[in-house]
């Protein structure tokens, strides 16, 4: 159904599809268009006039950001319109607007963030005239205050309103408003309150001058002092890629990398502002309680320490993985778990009853760019919003297009998009499921029906019979089809999946974690090797010997018995598996602190002391071997989404049993401490104070 | 001029009058269903007159409330046109024309008579009177320029124009004003609306239109009452 147009551009003759904006095609011809209002994941407004190029024949040039393609009538000889983006008239009209945009900006470079990396920069040297002919005074505007992320100086906004576009579409939070008119008009927020957006941080990216920059890391560096790295960033289990700019081995600094199947152009503020959290309360030097007190050791007398525990019956000794571990982490820990004969593991720090079925069971199949494919969606007990934010992204896209009907059965969060609230508890999910009115109908009547169920709904008590309930539901409705997978499991641990993937959970006859806090305090668990799990009570480890191997000083460092120091996911190179279940390959950007070591390797040299050396010295030969036991790792960058759909069969799922009555929740306590460098973090600190004004209400 | 900006002071609170609510539901009829945004100008005069000439804060979020619109996107209409008072006025809000016919006029005899009854002028804000029952602001041309100098005077009744002035009567109109009484619209000379200041030239003859029948023109239907016809949109 692609209706095509010609249209001649700078002699060269194209064939557009009509709805085609003349920016788009001139970006087809090969030409450059500069523009600054323009952005191609907001609105068009159309306000900059930076993108003007001729249309021969026409009086003015035109906004080829705004015009379509189907508007440009041909030439009364019958050829397609002639477009120019090289004339005499065009270089005019953008040293024109280059020279109307200059005159009130102040010559802030040598003081301003955006230097080195600024739109109006580069746009003047490459479009603008050779000098300045203005001599009169320059309007000044009043900074505004818009919170503790984003630093604004708002002399320097040009009015291109991106930042009111991106808070106002994607962000869903209509709070940044273009006040007042003329040479007065200004960006602000209402009353200057803080903006709430967990995706804030993202105008800083978006603003083509130095107005809005990120305040934490105001004046700290130029852009080309810095090192890029690109990663992948674990504050969720969306598997953003960023990129980490460091300098003198200290990240000074976390921004987005495009990728349309997962974050498209941003990251949540969490992501980007943890930088500081890095360089605080880091585990540095092994640690081996001697008394009460924790004494600063060497790795020698450390491991043989942990060894000599390890050497016990392996009845009583048990392993868990953390929120942030990595995949070869976990790998290793597992072999040497396995080595010991130890059947005691557990990644599952929040005790969902995941990983006994197929690993469509515990991902997110339908994948986060096939959200836009969805025409109906059903979310049981979570806050989207602030477990992935990058997904309600996506949701609400979707939403906002006019395409998603949406409905909730768990607390009404705050998500940015309107939904049928079905209700607070699972009797919603039963009354739904013999229903035939409503979201029921909606969901019968729609081709691309999907779930999403968080964590809150399965790591209660009754976790699994929710899962079957939701796996009923999932079949009633058609959601799992050849082609299409709409069962979907929201994680928001970035180790939780590839630690399922791989099968760290206990072995047949082994303790799950329940079981093994559970034999810590009653004394049947004697060690414990806690790979950076910090989400769990001091109090529940009882009197186990608890080795804690991690990156920072927290609730795990603080009761541990001995501390193995390991580095942080900006200091290793990792695999990590997202909601979606595509591997992702992280690198580091920085070296380890201290005498920290790469975590795997803490591992590798134990089980050399344990007498259970693993196989393998390097990071190849690791990941060979868990391609070769666990062949979804081989898979990068790959999401298997509908893959094998039709074998799938969801209502088999869980358990069957009457859930219970209690509201469904979301069990994310405070967005910006949900991880132990988020709590080490002062800018998050300064976040929860401020910025979190909905998860209050919520509660 | 620069940015407008909310006053310093605000009230803690603002209720809407079941009068206002009652208006802006009428502008919000006017609209079809979900687009209610649209009454959001006639909506904040409403109000404006409500609150006694100005916006506070509170009224501004009372508005958007009523609306269903975020408060950012208030604040914006209300910064964006003048006619939207951001600070307090005075009982009665004089809005003097200083464009150039009502300057050539006088106006500035006019302004002086301001500043001296009222307060000096803010250049781009109001000044309020010490009582608070007068306030005046210099604007530009009102339109009137056949009747210049004039003021407009915004106030509980509505926003009239006092025209043909000179010191006097103007200085007369504004000690009427604060001392309560009541005071006429129109031209404040003896002349009758903006007849030809010599007097009146033309159609002058005594019963000129006696004899003529009122004719009913094409398409004037009656007043429509609020019942409507079956069918009809």
């Amino acid at each position: 159904m692609t209706d095509l147009r010609k249209v001649n551009i700078d002699g060269h003759e194209i064939e557009v599809p009509a709805d085609y904006t003349l920016m788009q095609a001139c970006e087809q011809a090969g030409a450059e268009i500069p523009r600054f209002c323009y952005h191609e994941r907001l609105s068009i407004a159309g306000n900059c006039r930076m993108c003007l190029v001729e249309w021969v024949g026409a009086p003015k040039p035109q906004a080829s950001c705004a015009l379509q393609v189907k508007d440009l009538r041909p030439n009364r000889d019958g050829s397609c319109a002639n477009i120019r983006t090289d004339s005499e008239t065009v270089k005019k009209a953008r040293e024109g607007v280059m020279e109307f945009l200059l005159i009130n900006h102040p010559l802030d470079c040598p003081i301003c963030d955006q230097g080195g990396e600024c739109d109006l920069q580069d746009q003047a040297m490459g479009y603008g005239r050779v000098g300045s002919r203005y001599e009169h005074n320059k309007r000044a505007v009043d900074d505004k205050y818009m919170g503790p992320l984003v630093a604004t100086v708002m002399t320097r906004c040009i009015q291109c309103t991106r930042c009111v576009r991106f808070i106002t579409e994607v962000a869903g939070v209509s709070e940044i408003g273009l006040a007042s008119r003329g040479e007065d008009a200004e960006i602000t927020t209402y009353l200057e309150k803080s903006l709430t957006s967990e995706m804030s941080g993202n105008i800083i990216d978006l603003c083509p001058v130095g107005a809005l920059t990120s305040k934490p890391y105001a004046f700290n560096a130029r852009p080309w002092e810095l090192e890029a790295t690109e990663t992948i960033d674990v504050m969720d289990a969306v598997g953003s890629n960023i990129r980490v700019d460091s300098r003198d081995g200290r990240v000074l600094r976390i921004v987005p990398v495009v990728n349309d199947d997962i974050n498209e152009e941003w990251i949540s503020d969490k992501s980007r502002f943890i930088w500081d959290g890095l360089g605080r309360q880091r585990l540095d030097k092994p640690y081996v309680r001697k008394g009460s007190k924790l004494v600063a050791t060497s790795w020698d007398e450390a491991l043989a320490v942990v060894a000599k525990k390890l050497k016990g019956d392996p009845e009583g000794i048990a392993a868990i993985a953390g929120d942030l571990a990595c995949t070869e982490s976990m790998k290793a820990l597992m072999d040497l778990m396995d080595g010991l004969g130890v059947k005691n593991i557990d990644c599952r720090q929040d005790g969902a009853p995941l990983g006994s079925g197929p690993r469509q069971e515990y991902l997110m199949n339908t994948t986060i760019a096939g959200i836009e494919k969805a025409d109906a969606l059903l979310i049981v007990g979570s806050d989207v919003r602030h477990e992935a934010a990058l997904v309600n992204a996506r949701i609400r896209k979707t939403w906002i297009h006019g395409n998603l009907d949406i409905a909730m059965v768990g607390m009404p969060y705050d998500l940015t998009y309107t939904y049928d609230h079905l209700g607070n508890a699972v009797d919603a999910l039963e009354t739904l499921m013999k229903s035939t009115k409503g979201f029921a109908r909606k969901l019968k009547s729609a081709k691309n029906p999907m779930i999403l169920i968080g964590q809150g709904a399965l790591t209660r008590k009754d976790g699994a019979k929710i899962m079957r309930l939701c796996g009923k539901i999932a079949d009633k409705f058609g959601m799992v089809k050849e082609g299409w997978n709409g069962w979907n499991v929201l994680h928001t641990a970035a180790a939780r999946v590839a630690g399922l993937d791989m099968g760290f959970v206990p072995a047949k006859g082994g303790r799950d974690l329940a079981g093994i806090l559970t034999g810590a305090q009653d004394g049947s668990v004697k060690t414990i090797y806690n790979l950076g799990a910090d989400e769990i009570n001091e109090d529940l480890f009882g009197k186990a010997f608890v080795i804690y191997q991690g990156s920072h000083g927290d609730r795990g460092a603080h009761r541990a018995d001995v501390i193995l120091p390991g580095v942080a996911y900006t200091e290793k190179d990792a695999l990590w598996v997202n909601t979606e279940g595509r591997v992702q390959m992280g690198r580091a950007a920085v070296p380890p602190k201290g005498d920290a070591k790469t975590d795997w390797k803490i591992i590798r040299a134990l089980s050399e002391h344990c007498g259970r050396t693993l196989p393998y010295d390097d990071l190849e030969t690791l990941r060979v071997k868990l391609c070769a036991d666990h062949a979804s790792f081989a898979g990068i960058n790959h999401a298997p989404g509908a893959v094998a759909a039709e074998k799938f069969a969801p209502a088999k799922l869980g358990k069957t049993g009457k859930p219970l009555k209690a509201p469904l929740k979301s069990n994310m306590g405070d967005f910006y401490f949900s991880n132990p460098i988020a709590r080490a973090s002062q800018v998050m600190a300064q976040c929860s104070k401020e910025c979190s004004p909905l998860r209050e209400a919520a509660e | 001029m620069s940015a407008r900006r909310l006053a310093k002071d605000q009230p803690d609170s603002f209720v809407l009058s079941a009068a206002s609510k009652k208006e802006i539901a009428v502008w919000v009829k006017k609209y079809p269903k979900g687009r209610q945004r649209s009454a959001l100008i006639p909506a904040l005069w409403i109000v404006q007159k409500q609150a006694d000439g100005w916006l506070p804060a509170p009224a501004l979020e009372a508005v958007a409330e009523l609306l269903d619109m975020p408060y950012i996107r208030v604040y914006e209409v209300a910064t964006f046109y003048t006619m939207f008072n951001l600070a307090p006025v005075g009982e009665h809000h004089i809005q003097l024309c200083g464009t150039t016919p009502c300057w050539l006029r006088g106006a500035g005899d006019l302004k002086k008579v301001c500043e001296k009854k009222i307060g000096p002028q803010k250049h781009g804000g109001t000044t309020v009177s010490a009582d608070g029952k007068l306030s005046w602001i210099e604007v530009e041309c009102l339109g009137a320029c056949a009747n210049a100098p004039m003021v407009q005077i915004s106030n509980a009744d509505g926003d009239d124009y006092y025209e043909d002035l000179d010191t006097e009567n103007f200085g007369a109109l504004l000690d009427d004003l604060a001392a309560g009484k009541k005071v006429s619209a129109g031209p404040q000379s003896k002349r009758h609306t903006s007849e030809a200041i010599t007097g009146a030239g033309s159609l002058m003859t005594k019963g000129l239109y006696n004899k003529v029948k009122k004719k009913k023109l094409p398409n004037s239907a009656k007043v429509r009452t609020t019942k409507k016809k079956a069918g009809a949109k």
